[in-house]
């Protein structure tokens, strides 16, 4: 096969299957993001006891695309006394990295469009920390209370995920000896057990950082409806708003790639092709996120800032120490 | 900083808590920090309807809280003023519009007491079903909308599913399901229908059940206990201070409850208790909830039990109802607190001067100081807890 990954990037050929390979990946960035918007609202309504979106399309199916096409013809509103330059450039700021990180993340076992990145790991935190820039920005240019307060919050709450969560990939990476997501999985094959058994701390850290940096309920603070209205968002309409959702939903299904790809094997299972495994695995946690959605009321401000530095944090560190003492005596 | 210091002793934080209040950029000489104000409402998703509340806030803590209410005003008291005795009660519905049916008889027991009427007996347990399934039916959305307000969506939407079923009966009984207009001076304007007594009967265990369930799913969540524990807590001195009535009185400690204290109608036939917090916070005020939900339940089914078969549901009542001059009030323990009817009358056949003691404006004076030295966090789960409803503040 053709060895894309390793061949110089800008050389005739390579650089249109990359540019093919981006617009493929986007493509089925897009329809996940639909699909999982639609599916949220369906899974949410039956949780509550009501039928969901149904009227667009049989069973409703075209309901998100009609949405984005009201999103897309609405007026592009930018409030009188908004920082313009910036409120038009935090949606951006916010969904670039979005898209980026879903580069890394390896699909299936041999498919042409993950950068087989040797700090793939490193790569995906990195950016993804730079979407708080976005939504910051955004809280701080609409010259809106509400959006302000959703902003600093959304910043302080990110910013303090972040640390545990960076921390609970250290383990995963020291077992497996590499940044490269690529080769986590195919280290995670070789061992014969997916690392949520020996990484299970580390997987539970995880699971709740994601969680918080995600946004979603039980730490949706940021744009808590009933507190701050919207939150940061709150002066956005048309597609720069649909901008900030798309933001949200690209994040959920590429950290349900990266939790799937550092603790569940990734795309390898028995039987089922890998890129089934993995979607198997990827909705498993979105459903997740739906179920807990359904589930929690919301966590106070302070008490999620002294749950992150007091509880994540501490278990996170002891998960590392006790994986590093473990790897150091059994190597 | 010396004036954060001040504002906030003026305020009656207690000194151990000013330095958690204190904000560390004051202390740098080259940051310049003020206070903000925050405008929540009217048209905010949590304030129950159109309120507007000011918040005058420093880094998170809230410094003062000044309520704007009058945006549902209709004027109901002075319209009244030109209205006979029974066309006022369809305005009563759209005072307290979760429990108008409460409204309806606090207008009805007082120009009833006026006037001195005898009222069937089938009419009396009528009433009093349909008064304690609506007190259920407004506790229920309480507690949706008080859990959706701290987060939490689905049980917004389980609250609605027993609702229904309390709304359709009344919509079998009345013809309405909101503004029901039920309940007329010496008794009710409508007899059940047939089956509709056993379809109450059928309500009552399902009901049960579900106070179970919520119970198992909302008491105990951690999260839950996390933001209303402790938050929002007065004592009994200050609830009495203020007129405080309902839950928000009892839920400190006291009981207090018009049903007992006053027996109104025939409910001095009935055993139940009156359920009591301890320490008087938000936790209390949505448990109370729970606790009275289950002993409208007992009330209810005393009174499926003790209904006379058959008989008249609307006494002897003249034509054209005059109440004798001179000046009448009654209270009654409704879904939010005392809810009474002042009526002055000249002795003719409208009141002279009606004064509604709305129980939602007496326990809405009490958030103001509840906010004070608040964190900004907590602000939504006291304002829920209060449990107002707009249009009886408003009137």
């Amino acid at each position: 096969m053709w060895d894309w990954q390793n061949a110089s990037p800008l050389t005739g050929l390579n650089f249109v299957a990359m540019v093919v390979g981006a617009v493929v990946v986007l493509a089925i960035g897009l329809g996940v993001v639909t699909y999982t918007i639609y599916a949220e609202r369906k899974v949410i309504g039956w949780m509550q006891g009501r039928i969901g979106p149904n009227r667009v399309g049989p069973f409703g199916l075209l309901q998100s695309i009609a949405d984005i096409v009201k999103l897309l013809i609405k007026e592009d509103v930018v409030p009188e006394r908004a920082d313009r330059v910036l409120f038009l450039l935090a949606p951006v700021i916010a969904f670039i990295p979005s898209f980026m990180v879903l580069a890394v993340i390896p699909f299936s076992a041999r498919h042409p469009f993950t950068a087989n990145l040797a700090v793939g790991a490193l790569y995906y935190i990195a950016l993804s920390a730079i979407t708080i820039h976005g939504v910051m920005l955004g809280g701080w240019a609409s010259n809106n209370k509400y959006a302000l307060i959703g902003g600093m919050r959304s910043a302080a709450q990110m910013l303090s995920y972040e640390v545990p969560l960076g921390l609970s990939l250290v383990g995963v990476i020291l077992m497996a000896g590499s940044l490269n997501l690529n080769d986590i999985v195919e280290a995670q094959a070789r061992s014969g057990w997916w690392y949520i058994v020996p990484q299970f701390l580390g997987f539970c850290v995880f699971l709740v950082a994601a969680t918080a940096e995600l946004n979603r309920t039980p730490f949706d603070l940021p744009e808590a409806e009933s507190e701050l209205v919207a939150g940061y968002h709150v002066e956005y309409t048309g597609f720069r708003f649909a901008f900030f959702m798309l933001t949200e939903y690209l994040y959920l299904f590429a950290m349900g790639g990266l939790m799937a790809t550092l603790f569940l094997g990734g795309w390898t299972g028995p039987w089922l092709p890998g890129w089934l495994w993995f979607a198997i695995k990827v909705f498993a946690f979105i459903f997740f996120q739906f179920w807990l959605r359904a589930t929690m009321p919301r966590i106070r401000v302070d008490q999620l800032m002294s749950f992150s530095w007091k509880v994540l944090l501490p278990l996170a560190l002891l998960n590392l120490v006790v994986t590093a003492v473990l790897k150091a005596f059994l190597s | 900083m010396a004036q954060t210091e001040e504002t906030l002793e003026r305020l009656g934080v207690p000194a151990d808590k000013l330095e958690h209040h204190r904000l560390r950029l004051d202390d740098d000489p080259d940051v310049r920090t003020e206070e903000m104000l925050l405008n929540v409402g009217p048209q905010h998703p949590s304030t129950h309807g159109v309120f507007r509340l000011l918040v005058k806030i420093r880094g998170e803590t809230i410094l003062d809280a000044e309520p704007v209410i009058g945006y549902l005003h209709r004027g109901t008291e002075k319209l009244a003023e030109d209205l006979q005795y029974t066309q006022i009660i369809p305005y009563t519905d759209r005072l307290d519009y979760l429990a108008a049916m409460l409204n309806n008889y606090a207008l009805c027991h007082t120009v009833e007491e006026a006037l001195g009427l005898e009222i069937p007996e089938r009419a009396e347990y009528l009433r009093v079903i349909v008064m304690e399934l609506q007190r259920i039916a407004s506790h229920l959305l309480f507690i949706g909308t008080y859990l959706l307000d701290l987060g939490a969506m689905s049980p917004f939407l389980y609250v609605f599913q027993e609702r229904e079923r309390i709304v359709q009966m009344f919509n079998k009984i009345c013809g309405a399901r909101l503004t029901y207009n039920y309940m007329r001076i010496g008794g009710v304007k409508w007899d059940a229908p047939p089956g509709w007594l056993d379809e109450v009967r059928a309500f009552v265990p399902f009901m049960k059940e579900r106070i179970k369930m919520y119970d198992d799913l909302i008491t105990g969540n951690e999260i839950f206990l996390n933001r209303t524990r402790g938050i929002g807590q007065y004592d009994t001195e200050t609830a009495l201070k203020y007129g405080l009535s309902g839950i928000n009185l009892r839920c400190t400690g006291f009981a207090w409850d018009l049903r007992r204290k006053k027996p109104y109608s025939i409910y001095d036939r009935f055993e139940f208790d009156i359920p009591v917090g301890t320490r008087g916070d938000c936790f209390d005020r949505y448990y109370l909830h729970l606790l009275e939900m289950q002993q409208s339940l007992r009330i209810v089914e005393q009174a499926l039990d003790q209904i006379p078969d058959s008989g008249p549901v609307l006494g002897k009542v003249p034509k054209l109802i005059r109440v004798p001059k001179g000046e009448y009030y009654s209270g009654i323990e409704g879904a939010r607190g005392e809810l009474g009817f002042y009526i002055v009358s000249d002795g003719k056949d409208k009141p002279y001067r009606l004064k509604i003691r709305k129980p939602s404006f007496v326990n809405l004076q009490l958030l103001p100081e509840l906010l004070r030295g608040q964190n900004i966090a907590n602000l939504i789960a006291i304002l829920g807890a209060v449990d107002i409803v707009l249009g009886e503040v408003d009137a």
